[in-house]
């Protein structure tokens, strides 16, 4: 402390009271600043869509010539909602259930190493998961909407993972104690009490998962592939994404099929968006009542 | 999502020694079962990790076999149709120069966007009214919600246009210097490095800032109020009882953005021109990245040892993302159970 006090001693006190100031207002526009590139961001985005936006881009597929105008993504809309469900499937379980195991059972050196490697995993660049499941599943059985759902799958685990354990532990123990005190086996405790008292905050991690797996194109690339023909809902052909067809239209050129883009930009930022705030108000039912 | 470098590991739950005494003393088979069932989820998730890494290996291990690891680190052109001409000859699948354009994008990225994070982490811990501070947090996570492809799209229509004039004048002013010219040696056509650490700048941002929020909330309240009750003013008191004991914190918030920077494949491959050929030492040159040279070239992928080649890069990738976390998670948890 003595240190301290000769730290602040340096400097008269009205130019100390203007350092202090001026860096505040700093701050103070640094925050407005990066506010300001997330409204450029999202303005610009729905500037663009909204006038690309009409009926038929969410009930019609692309036109076969990508240059034309017209058409739309349902085909993308649908694919991204059935790879994503897939993902969701295998994902919620795998998740939910190895966060039980962290928080309820793992009190030894297994249970480090998942979490440890749970992190890891998250920390894998999405494009790898997307060659690793090219060369789980895609070598063997082609492209596909279950191989893009296996990788939206391998990218949602850690992350439910993560979310999942920290809401378990936030159960307060007396509910578990109580719950064992009158006989009742550890399985039924954690199936009738944490899990029930943790669901809004469980719901809250898998929707920010579903979020985060809904704008994920990379892995979808080398998995799905896409398909802008016609509209494919059977998951095991190669199936187009609204990610997947941004990306195309995107990087096409065509006047048209950039309009289609930015309306396709609208479509996911909104479905994104609209994720994340619900998730967040979810969430935040759970600590208030907590 | 918002923070994926939390700090020490909590312990696990653990019930009072009395309520276990009491529970039933032989498990029953449901009970079993359900362990079973938990513990299988936890150990799926060490079989997929293991699994990635073998199979990655796996794919790759013809090019490496064939041309050897050297002769892809040591070389920085990367063309495909040279491999069909001649199979016995000199490795045509370099990939120093992807190695080059992960490190300078996220180079640059990381050195815009860290003291940025630390100012809005400030900012959000300690300047804001206390009513806005969590939707101010939620605001800067809804940056990293916004989809990869929807920025690189935006960063090519939005960002590459207003970047221009500012990038031409740079490299007239700059271009004439000595050592420092070549780096900002014009043309800028748009799609470059420069744009793609723009980008990603944004993108790693939340991250950044998240982490830091939580280093920063760990400095103690009593040295805090020791500050300010010497007669500190309010910057004083970030300075001495915050900032100065979260350096390794910020450090490890740093390498855990650079580890997002790095996998970040799809705005970057919108943004960057992806030119495959070599090593460009201007900012403004076009490159490509290891994340980007996968995405654009594996499903046409169609030369002797071109797909295996693409998965050796995927091992770097993979490789390096392992390192960056790895060390970036220890250096959060160190400050972690230093600091508490």
């Amino acid at each position: 402390m003595a240190q301290l006090a000769s730290d602040i001693a340096g400097g008269s006190l009205a130019g100390r009271h203007r350092k202090n100031r001026l860096m505040s207002w700093l701050l103070t526009a640094l925050m407005a600043g990066v506010v300001a590139i997330l409204v450029w961001v999202l303005a610009y985005v729905a500037l663009k869509g909204y006038s690309a936006l009409n009926w038929t881009f969410l009930t019609d597929t692309p036109p076969g010539n990508p240059s034309d105008p017209g058409g739309g993504f349902a085909n993308g809309i649908v694919g991204s909602l059935i790879i994503v469900g897939i993902a969701t499937v295998i994902a919620v379980p795998v998740g939910i259930g190895a966060a039980i195991y962290l928080s309820e059972y793992g009190g030894d050196r297994f249970a480090g190493l998942v979490r440890f490697l749970t992190d890891v995993t998250l920390g894998i660049p999405t494009i790898v998961v997307g060659a690793f499941v090219y060369a789980v599943w895609v070598l063997n059985f082609g492209f596909s909407g279950y191989a893009g759902g296996l990788a939206m799958a391998v990218v949602m685990v850690p992350l439910i993972v993560r979310a999942s354990e920290e809401m378990l532990r936030l159960v307060p123990n007396d509910l578990r104690e109580a719950s064992l005190a009158m006989g009742v086996t550890r399985a039924r405790t954690t199936l009738s009490v944490v899990l029930p008292a943790a669901t809004s905050g469980l719901i809250t991690g898998v929707m920010l998962a579903v979020a985060r797996a809904m704008g994920e194109t990379a892995p979808l690339l080398l998995t799905t592939l896409g398909n802008d023909l016609y509209m494919e809902s059977d998951p095991n052909h190669r199936m187009s994404t609204l990610s997947l067809q941004i990306f195309g239209s995107a990087t096409a050129g065509f006047p048209d099929a950039l309009a289609r883009a930015w309306a396709g930009a609208l479509t996911l930022v909104a479905m994104v968006l609209i994720l994340y705030v619900a998730a967040r108000l979810i969430g935040r039912r759970n600590t208030a009542k907590a | 999502m918002s923070a994926s470098g939390q700090a020490a590991a909590p312990p696990p739950v653990t019930v009072g020694a009395e309520a276990r005494a009491l529970s039933r003393q032989r498990p029953r088979l449901g009970d079993l079962t359900f362990r079973a069932l938990v513990s299988g989820s936890g150990a799926l998730i060490v079989a997929i990790f293991l699994a990635i890494g073998i199979f990655i290996l796996d794919e790759a291990w013809p090019a490496i076999s064939h041309y050897g690891i050297g002769s892809f680190l040591s070389g920085s052109r990367w063309a495909p149709s040279e491999a069909a001409l001649n199979l016995e000859g000199k490795n045509p699948y370099g990939i120093l120069q992807f190695v080059y354009g992960t490190v300078l994008t996220s180079a640059i990225a990381l050195l815009l966007a860290v003291p940025i994070a630390v100012g809005l982490a400030l900012y959000i811990t300690e300047i804001a009214p206390s009513l806005i501070r969590r939707p101010l947090a939620y605001v800067i996570d809804i940056l990293a919600s916004v989809p990869s492809v929807v920025y690189g799209f935006w960063g090519i229509f939005a960002l590459i246009p207003a970047v221009k004039p500012v990038a031409n004048d740079l490299s007239d002013w700059l271009h004439s210097i000595p050592v420092v010219g070549p780096i900002f040696a014009g043309p800028f056509f748009g799609p470059s490095y420069f744009v793609a650490a723009l980008v990603l700048a944004i993108m790693v941002l939340p991250i950044v800032t998240a982490i830091c929020r939580e280093v920063f909330a760990v400095a103690p309240l009593a040295e805090k109020e020791a500050a300010l009750a010497l007669g500190a003013t309010r910057w004083e008191m970030i300075k001495l009882a915050i900032l100065k004991r979260s350096r390794v914190g910020i450090f490890g918030a740093a390498i855990l953005g650079l580890g997002r920077a790095f996998g970040e494949t799809i705005a970057v491959t919108m943004v960057i021109g992806n030119s495959v050929l070599g090593i460009t030492t201007s900012i403004f040159g076009q490159g490509a990245t290891m994340p980007s040279v996968i995405a654009n070239e594996f499903t046409e992928a169609t030369e002797p040892f071109h797909l295996d080649s693409l998965f050796v890069v995927a091992l770097c990738l993979l490789v390096v993302s392992l390192i960056v976390n790895t060390a970036g998670k220890l250096i959060i948890s160190r400050v972690g159970t230093r600091i508490a």
